[in-house]
Order: structure tokens, then C-alpha cells, then sequence
């Protein structure tokens, strides 16, 4: 099969969905003749034009503004912040905006609307464009939220998420836009809410998303090494969660860690910890791991940076902590 | 005076008389304690509403504020959906899950009151993006006031519809008080339209107690939009006769004084709409009495409705999140 990078392949999900349908537009930072900072939009521009690939001022507010309105009159915008940590500069209109027009309506107003929001880490970008905050987004109804990891991933879960009727972010680690992988020519689609057993394993179960889903399957392929054979999951959304496989796997493995990149404190790995220990506590042998980014601010030096976002090799170390 | 047809002044002067005396119900219900949560009332700028909506079409848009009632009156909201809502009932616009700050009818082209001041302006602007991506001649109207004028979204929702000459309006109705706080002493410059010519647009100041003056200047303002020439900013001066909210009582006068409150009382937007009429031979006393009448009637009709509607069940809270 041909491989293409993430980049890529969100590209031609787009591509793909604004040919067959006309009310869809994209709006952004540098999104039109420039391609997106991280080639996020490479090609739309040439292929649509102004109209339909919108370059939009240093207005985060506005942008998830405006993409609100025409979603709520009859368009399927699809509206990009370029760092997660800009998000900060649009939370009235996500949070009290976006999630709460269907809502408040009685479900009478239709909001079709895709935040597409590159973000992530281990960049040397510091403490005010590394942020992980999805957790912040999964805390409010009437949000969905992918994080996909892979090439064949983002097209697909971009293809659904563009048709979806409800307002949904897209997370996408920067660091993966360049990584590649296979994706079919042919047409596919991912289901939202459904995560993936990426490696399957009997001795522990370990629960990620996005970049870290690498970084884990490295550290499963240490472990297994070790004579320890972990199972990955990679949840690909992250609002709703398939807790579900999470579950199904739990009970197979009797031991279970949560890894993301985000801050320990308040990060999704402790809801779904929780989510666990609720359904399946009789279950566990041994109490669930937690590793996730120090909780500080992301520092620029390579060597502070390293030390706080979780390595293969961190990872590997505190798995075996709950299999002693 | 007056260019338009009789029947529209009589129409655009019905609908202030049922916005205030909409509002004044509402007032007396939650003083008695019957409606729950938060109100704040039109009441004294009905001019503003009236002025701007009764030059757009049923299909125009409009993103209104937490004082809403008047712009979904203006622009045809059914009153009896309205006060259902008020009183959280599953007949109410958004089967009681909106209340006053959030009541919407995307049929009519009301994007729905908001809560958070300023937050329309970018959502109205989206509205405008929508017809000019459609190629249809609609317009969006965004409704704010002095107190939104100060919130940076301001900027940002102006600026960007100018850039992109959208067909949108953007109403600033200028009660001098943000809740308290007097314009004065929160906002650098006493005209918030002279702001307009930082964004390349025109604009108009207004006297928003004036129906025809509103009007007006937003006839040329629609025009304007539909044309494709792009956004016009209006500030109507004008001022709330109530309080920020039902329930402030007599906290009002920390802020603003009584002989103050008396003077723009004299300035009633309606009474001189009434007295333009009369002197007009458009409107006469007895039919004057009589509109008071079939108003009171349909206002009463809409409690009545409210009253006798079922609550939603409680598990409800559960719908209407996602499509």
C-alpha cells in the first residue's frame, strides 16, 4: 500500500470532502497561500481559492466566532487554531459558544463545525506553545474530540468529523504531520468514539493517545524483551471514550498504566483510571499507573524538556513498577 | 416625516407597545416570584429594536444579548413560546433548557439572545460569512452595547468583517451603564461609533429613543450590507428605565440618579413615536386603546399558555446535546 505522511493525509480528507461538498470552507492562521505553518492545508488554497480557504487575521476569537455563525446558518466550516495554546484566546467562544448552542436551543440549531488544532511538545517551543490542555475540552458537554496518530487515522477520522453534525476538535501532535504511514486510495472512514488495540498483550494494559502511542509501543517492545507483554490502545478519541476496550482489556491483563503527554494533575489519565475502578476493580491486581508530563510548565532546554514529558524509557520503568 | 406606508409605521409601532408591555408582565411575574432565574428587561429602548429589525426580512439574521426580548419581539418571535420559556416549561423555545439569556428561533433568523456580552458579535459576523459564501442578498445584525463595546472580541469581530466586507451590522445599543459602571469611566471616548473609522467603515450616531432616526440610519445600513459594500456600526443612544436586572430595586440609584432616570423617562421612546403618529393622523387615541388592548389580551394568552404548560420531565436534561 502507499505511504503517505499524516500531513498528507489529513490534507486529502479535506480535499476530498470540500470537492463533494460545497459548504464546507476552512478558515486560519496562514492556512491559505502559506499551507498551513505545519503544511496542514498544503494544496487547498491552489485547488479552492480565497473563498474557500480563508487566510484569517490573529483573531482566535473571531475565527471559532465567525466558523459558529456560518455553521450555525447552513455551512460546515472547518475553523484551524494553530497551537492548543491558543485555544486559551477562544475559550469563550468554544466553551460557551460552540458546545452550548445545540444545547440551549432545545437541539433545535445544527452546529457542524470542526476545530482542527496542531499541538504538542518535545519541539523546543516552550511553555507557551507545548501545551497538551484536551482534558480542559473532554470537561465540557456538548464537545467531541478525536486525537488520531497516525496517517491512516487522521484521514479517516477528518472524513467523519467533516460530515459529523456536531462540533468536534481535532487534536494533531505536530511532531506527527511528518511521520507516514500507509493509507488506501480508496475511500474509508473512521468512527468517532472507538479506539484501537494497536499491540495486542497479556500482561498489562496500557492506555494512550496521540504522539504517545509510539512512544509506548517502543516501551512495549523493550518490555517484551523483558518477558512482559503489553497490550496498546490507542483511544483516538478522546470525547466520548471507548471505555469499553479499555474495560475488555483490563480484564484480560489484570493491570493497567495511562500515558499522555499533558500534565499528571487533572489529565485524562486519571478519568480513566476512575472509569477503570468503577467497572472493573475486582479485576485489577495491583493499583493503575498514572505517567504522564511533569507538573510544571513545558521548559525550553532540551534536556529540562526531556525530563519531564514521558520517554520510552520512563515508561518502560514505571510499567514494571506494577507488574513487581 | 415619514416616507413609509401607514401601515408599516402602525405595524412598527405595535411592536414596541408589545415589547414594553411584554416586558413589563415579565417584571411583574418574577417580582412575585413566578418566573425563576435572571431578566433583564428592554424596557426604553424599544426604539432601537424596532428601528433596526423592521428593515430586515424574515430570512435576515440577527444575534441578540442577555437583554434580549425586545430584538425576538422585533424580529417575530411568538410571545407565548417566549414566555413558556421564561417560566422553563417544554413548550418554550428551547423546551426550557435556554431561558431569557438564551431563547433562539432559527426559523425567524434569530440566532439566540446570549449570556456572555460581546459573544454574538463574531456569531453574527459567521451569519453575514454564510450568505456571502451562499451568494444570497441576507443580512446578519449583531445587537451589543456600551458594556460589550469594551470586550475584545469588539475588535476583533469588526475588524475581521470589514476585512472581508461582509453584510453584517453591528447595533450598538449605548444605555451608558454597564451594569453600573457609567461610560464615562470605562470607555475612553464618548461616542463608541467614532470607533468605526478605525476599522474602515462608516457609521452613524443615533438617538436611540428616536424610532424613525434608528431607522433610518439602518435603512442605509441594510442597504449598504446587501449590496455587497460591507458592515456599518450604529450607535443608538439610549437608555434602560429599569434596572440591570429584576430584582435590583433601589440599587439603581448607587449608580444613576433619580432626576436622571426621570429626564430620559421623558424622552419615551414610545410615547414619542405615539405623539409623531397622532400629530400624523396615522394614530388616534382610541386606536391607540385599542392596540393597548389586544396586546394586554395577547400577553395574557401567553401566560396563560406558559401556566398551563407541563415542565419538562427532569431525565430531559439528558436530550438535545448532540445531533
Amino acid at each position: 500500500m502507499r505511504e503517505i505522511t499524516y500531513a498528507e493525509a489529513a490534507v486529502e480528507a479535506i480535499q476530498e470532502e470540500m470537492e463533494k461538498d460545497s459548504s464546507i470552507f476552512y478558515m486560519g492562521e496562514d492556512v491559505g497561500r502559506f499551507g498551513g505553518v505545519y503544511g496542514t492545508t498544503k494544496g487547498l488554497w491552489e485547488r479552492f481559492g480565497d473563498e474557500r480557504v480563508r487566510d484569517a487575521p490573529l483573531s482566535e476569537a473571531a475565527i471559532i466566532g465567525y466558523a459558529l455563525g456560518a455553521a450555525m446558518t447552513g455551512m460546515r466550516p472547518m475553523a484551524e487554531i494553530m497551537f492548543a495554546d491558543l485555544l486559551c484566546l477562544a475559550m469563550d467562544q468554544i466553551v460557551n459558544q460552540v458546545a452550548k448552542i445545540r444545547y440551549m436551543s432545545g437541539g433545535r440549531i445544527k452546529v457542524p463545525l470542526v476545530i482542527r488544532v496542531p499541538l504538542g511538545g518535545l519541539r523546543r517551543a516552550a511553555a507557551q506553545h507545548s501545551q497538551h490542555l484536551e482534558s480542559w475540552f473532554v470537561h465540557v458537554p456538548g464537545l467531541k474530540i478525536v486525537a488520531p496518530s497516525s496517517p491512516y487515522d487522521v484521514k479517516g477520522l477528518l472524513k467523519t468529523v467533516i460530515r459529523e453534525d456536531n462540533p468536534v476538535i481535532s487534536f494533531e501532535h505536530i511532531l506527527l504531520y511528518k511521520t507516514k504511514g500507509e493509507v488506501p486510495e480508496e475511500e474509508y472512514t473512521l468512527p468517532i468514539g472507538k479506539a484501537e488495540v494497536k499491540r495486542e498483550g497479556r500482561d498489562v494494559t496500557v492506555v494512550t493517545y496521540s504522539l504517545m502511542v509510539h512512544r509506548c509501543l517502543s516501551a512495549a517492545e523493550k518490555l517484551y524483551e523483558e518477558g512482559i507483554d503489553a497490550e496498546v490502545i490507542d483511544l483516538r478519541s478522546l470525547s466520548p471514550i471507548d471505555i469499553e476496550t479499555v474495560i475488555n482489556s483490563v480484564k484480560k491483563t489484570n493491570k493497567v498504566a495511562t500515558v499522555h503527554q499533558a500534565c499528571l494533575r487533572g489529565g485524562l489519565g486519571a478519568e480513566i483510571g476512575t472509569s477503570i475502578v468503577e467497572a472493573a476493580f475486582d479485576y485489577l491486581d495491583s493499583p493503575i499507573k498514572r505517567i504522564g508530563g511533569l507538573n510544571v510548565p513545558v521548559p525550553f532546554s532540551p534536556p529540562l524538556e526531556d525530563f519531564v514529558v514521558p520517554t520510552e524509557e520512563r515508561i518502560a520503568r514505571e510499567i514494571k513498577e506494577i507488574l513487581q | 416625516m415619514l416616507k413609509l406606508e401607514k401601515g408599516k409605521l402602525l405595524e412598527m409601532h405595535e411592536k414596541m407597545v408589545k415589547i414594553r408591555k411584554f416586558e413589563m408582565k415579565v417584571e411583574q411575574l418574577h417580582l412575585q416570584g413566578i418566573l425563576p432565574g435572571l431578566k433583564h428587561l428592554y424596557i426604553g429602548e424599544e426604539a432601537v429594536a424596532v428601528g433596526v429589525i423592521s428593515n430586515l426580512r424574515k430570512d435576515d439574521y440577527i444575534a441578540s444579548t442577555h437583554r434580549g426580548h425586545g430584538h425576538l419581539i422585533a424580529k417575530g418571535g411568538d410571545i407565548k413560546k417566549m414566555m413558556a420559556e421564561l417560566y422553563g416549561k417544554k413548550t418554550g423555545y428551547c423546551k426550557g433548557k435556554g431561558g431569557s439569556m438564551h431563547i433562539s428561533d432559527i426559523n425567524l433568523g434569530i440566532l439566540g439572545a446570549n449570556g456572555i456580552v460581546g459573544a454574538n458579535i463574531p456569531i453574527a459576523g459567521g451569519a453575514a460569512l454564510s450568505a456571502k459564501l451562499g451568494g444570497t442578498d441576507q443580512v446578519a445584525v449583531s445587537f451589543f452595547g456600551d458594556g460589550g463595546a469594551n470586550e475584545g472580541i469588539f475588535h476583533e469581530g469588526i475588524n475581521l468583517a470589514s476585512v472581508w466586507k461582509l453584510p453584517v451590522i453591528f447595533i450598538c445599543e449605548n444605555n451608558l451603564y454597564a451594569i453600573s459602571t457609567h461610560q464615562p469611566m470605562v470607555t475612553a471616548i464618548p461616542n463608541i461609533g467614532d470607533r468605526a473609522s478605525s476599522y474602515g467603515i462608516p457609521s452613524f450616531i443615533v438617538n436611540g429613543m428616536d424610532v424613525m432616526a434608528v431607522y433610518e440610519a439602518a435603512n442605509k445600513a441594510v442597504i449598504r450590507a446587501r449590496d455587497g459594500k460591507g458592515p456599518t456600526l450604529i450607535e443608538c443612544k439610549t437608555y434602560r428605565f429599569k434596572g440591570h436586572y429584576v430584582g435590583e430595586g433601589t440599587r439603581e440609584l448607587t449608580y444613576r440618579s433619580r432626576k436622571e432616570l426621570e429626564e430620559w423617562e421623558k424622552r419615551c421612546p414610545i410615547k414619542r413615536f405615539q405623539s409623531k403618529l397622532i400629530d400624523e393622523n396615522i394614530l388616534t387615541q382610541s386606536l391607540v386603546k385599542q392596540i393597548n388592548y389586544q396586546i394586554d389580551s395577547e400577553i395574557e394568552e401567553a401566560v396563560k399558555f406558559a401556566e398551563q404548560s407541563p415542565y419538562p420531565e427532569p431525565q430531559e436534561a439528558l436530550d438535545d446535546l448532540f445531533f
